[in-house]
């Protein structure tokens, strides 16, 4: 009887281990969550850094200022509206092509593909997904414009919103493409079944049946894909040309600037502008508006991909 | 048993065969594909024109172009000053990454409570995710180069280690997004093993669940590096240089000196004007689809090469 006491105890103590190795333990742990933490603090940062620096920019200029013809930052014009009709046309040119051609190659991948082609198409997605935005951004401004775009629009200038939204376009097809195709495959085979079983043709089964059961993964795969659109820097600052500020456009065929090219050609042009000027001060304002454009519509996207998840 | 007259077998069959050849479905499927090959067909426009027009350059000058520093005369300019810069970023991010975007994962899927912090935490990655990549040059800016100026570093704070500091910030989300998948996928029959024998929870963590998740965790974070070495925007703002500089190539000058990394190069001259650095651009081009796309493929090789199915 005693000894079995005597047993319990000493098998409680060795499952708690000795108190070196608790001590371990919960160091360990401490440190993992230290690690964890890194990116709150990160967020912390960027939050604390716009809101800072845009206000001290908002308080510095005269609110006036904010809408003149156009955006020349160094000449005290700051309109906004220019930087986010260039964003908004760069966006809706993009997404004509990256909507599409995602949604339809999805389509293909999750529905006809055999698996040997999927393993041979999958890669190459990936790899056009690995392409640097600098590469895209020449390629739009050499051979999309001269090629494409002023072949079917002669009258398109040298640098354009058009040509720098088609490489836009095409570096956003992997995303459409692939967050759409998940949400096609989580649909569950009965259903598809029960479509061939009432003499759906494959067509029909994919796009009255597949495609509207995953209708919530598809609307995410557009809004991560306009949030990632919106964010695109290198093409639009490589072939929209518009460097120095553009005047208020709402012709996709002219030069122009969307929000992150301006950020770019303001820090491009850093040297010239002294820290403390209001023009410097200006990136962070165009900084926190995209932040906070972007943020959104991730959060919305977001709301859409769990809700793909918890209908099957 | 009566027999099933044989024109109505053949009725049913036409009927379930539909009427003739599904020629409207045939159509919807030559879409589909032309969609696909879209893709294909610009992928490899992208390559051949860059190719072609890239590798004269290669050709005259050898590999002259790849160890020459930067300079204005596009007989002299070559991608030296880059390809040291991208390799030297690669590495500091990777040093860097690997060890947080690991540790947080482990943290997110073997450790934390499911408590408030954990979600906070937990959204916070995802929405990072989705941070635009120039924003992190703002932070990159106004955090870590002015960390280092302040620290009395030369260059006001604009150097090597301000630039990896910023790309790890990007891509630390996406690492740790892929590891936390990983482990995730690790069946929990493993760990109840582990526990069985008595192991305490850093020695399931460490010698079963990591190496089990080892491949995923890799994939992921190579495919993120790729991604990091081909970033420009967060790097104009977080010091690298545009236009010329030189370096006594100490590793002292290459850390807290001016830097460059290939893609800046690629932007800078794909704002010259002249015909001859249009070539250099693409040559640039070249070396760049050559790095970054063969950690790419090393990532999907080992993705293939590992993928267990549990």
């Amino acid at each position: 009887m005693t000894a079995a006491t005597a047993d319990a105890r000493s098998s409680s103590r060795t499952l708690a281990g000795s108190k070196s190795r608790r001590w371990r333990e919960t160091i360990i742990a401490r440190l993992f969550l230290v690690a964890a933490l890194i990116s709150v603090a990160i967020t912390a940062f960027i939050i604390l850094t716009l809101f800072e620096r845009a206000l001290e920019f908002l308080l510095a200029i005269d609110p006036s200022q904010l809408v003149a013809e156009g955006w020349f930052p160094r000449r005290g014009m700051f309109d906004l509206a220019t930087l986010l009709i260039g964003s908004l046309l760069v966006t809706l040119i993009a997404m004509l092509i990256a909507g599409p051609v995602g949604l339809l190659s999805a389509v293909y991948l999750a529905e006809y593909a055999s698996p040997r082609v999927r393993g041979a198409v999958k890669p190459v997605l990936e790899i056009l997904a690995g392409i640097p935005s600098v590469v895209l951004g020449f390629f739009a401004l050499t051979f999309i414009n001269p090629n494409v775009v002023q072949t079917l629009v002669p009258s398109a200038e040298g640098f354009n919103l058009a040509a720098a939204a088609v490489g836009v376009g095409i570096l956003t097809i992997p995303l459409v493409a692939t967050i759409s195709e998940d949400s096609m495959r989580a649909v569950p085979q009965a259903l598809r079944e029960a479509a061939y079983g009432l003499g759906a043709r494959p067509g029909t089964t994919a796009m009255r049946v597949v495609v509207p059961a995953a209708v919530s993964g598809i609307v995410a795969a557009m809004i991560l894909g306009v949030s990632r659109a919106v964010g695109e820097t290198m093409v639009v600052a490589i072939a929209a040309g518009a460097s120095g500020g553009s005047l208020r456009t709402v012709d996709p065929f002219g030069p122009g600037q969307t929000m992150t090219a301006a950020m770019a050609a303001l820090a491009t042009g850093s040297d010239q502008v002294t820290g403390d000027s209001a023009a410097f001060q200006s990136l962070f304002f165009v900084g926190l508006v995209l932040f906070v454009l972007t943020l959104g519509l991730n959060l919305v996207g977001d709301v859409f991909v769990r809700r793909v998840r918890q209908a099957y | 048993m009566a027999a099933v007259p044989s024109g109505a077998t053949g009725a049913v069959e036409r009927s379930l065969a539909g009427s003739g050849r599904d020629w409207r479905g045939l159509v919807f499927q030559v879409l589909l594909l032309g969609a696909l090959l879209l893709t294909l067909v610009v992928l490899i426009t992208l390559l051949v024109d860059q190719f072609t027009r890239g590798l004269p350059v290669f050709v005259d000058r050898g590999t002259d172009f790849l160890t020459s520093g930067l300079s204005s005369n596009p007989e002299k300019a070559g991608v030296g000053q880059g390809i040291v810069g991208t390799l030297l970023t690669g590495v500091l991010v990777a040093l860097l990454c690997f060890p947080l975007g690991i540790l947080t994962a482990l943290y997110l899927e073997e450790y934390a409570p499911d408590n408030r912090l954990t979600r906070l935490i937990t959204i916070n990655i995802r929405n990072l995710a989705g941070v635009p990549s120039i924003v992190y040059g703002l932070l990159g800016l106004t955090v870590f180069v002015a960390v280092f100026a302040s620290l009395g570093f030369p260059n006001s704070g604009r150097n090597i280690m301000a630039g990896a500091l910023t790309l790890t910030a990007l891509i630390l989300p996406i690492v740790i997004i892929t590891s936390a998948e990983a482990i995730r996928a690790v069946p929990q029959s493993l760990r109840e093993g582990g526990y069985g024998v008595g192991a305490s929870r850093w020695q399931v963590t460490s010698r079963l669940v990591l190496p089990a998740a080892r491949p995923g965790i890799l994939t992921g974070t190579i495919l993120a590096l790729a991604r990091a070495l081909g970033e420009t925007a967060p790097l104009l703002l977080a010091g690298a240089i545009l236009g010329t500089f030189s370096t006594s190539g100490s590793l002292n000058d290459l850390l807290t000196g001016p830097y460059t990394v290939l893609p800046m190069t690629v932007y800078d001259w794909s704002r010259k004007p002249q015909e001859e650095f249009r070539q250099l651009t693409s040559a640039a081009i070249i070396v760049l689809l050559v790095i970054t796309l063969f950690f790419n493929a090393l990532a999907i090789f080992l993705r293939n090469r590992y993928q267990k199915q549990w």
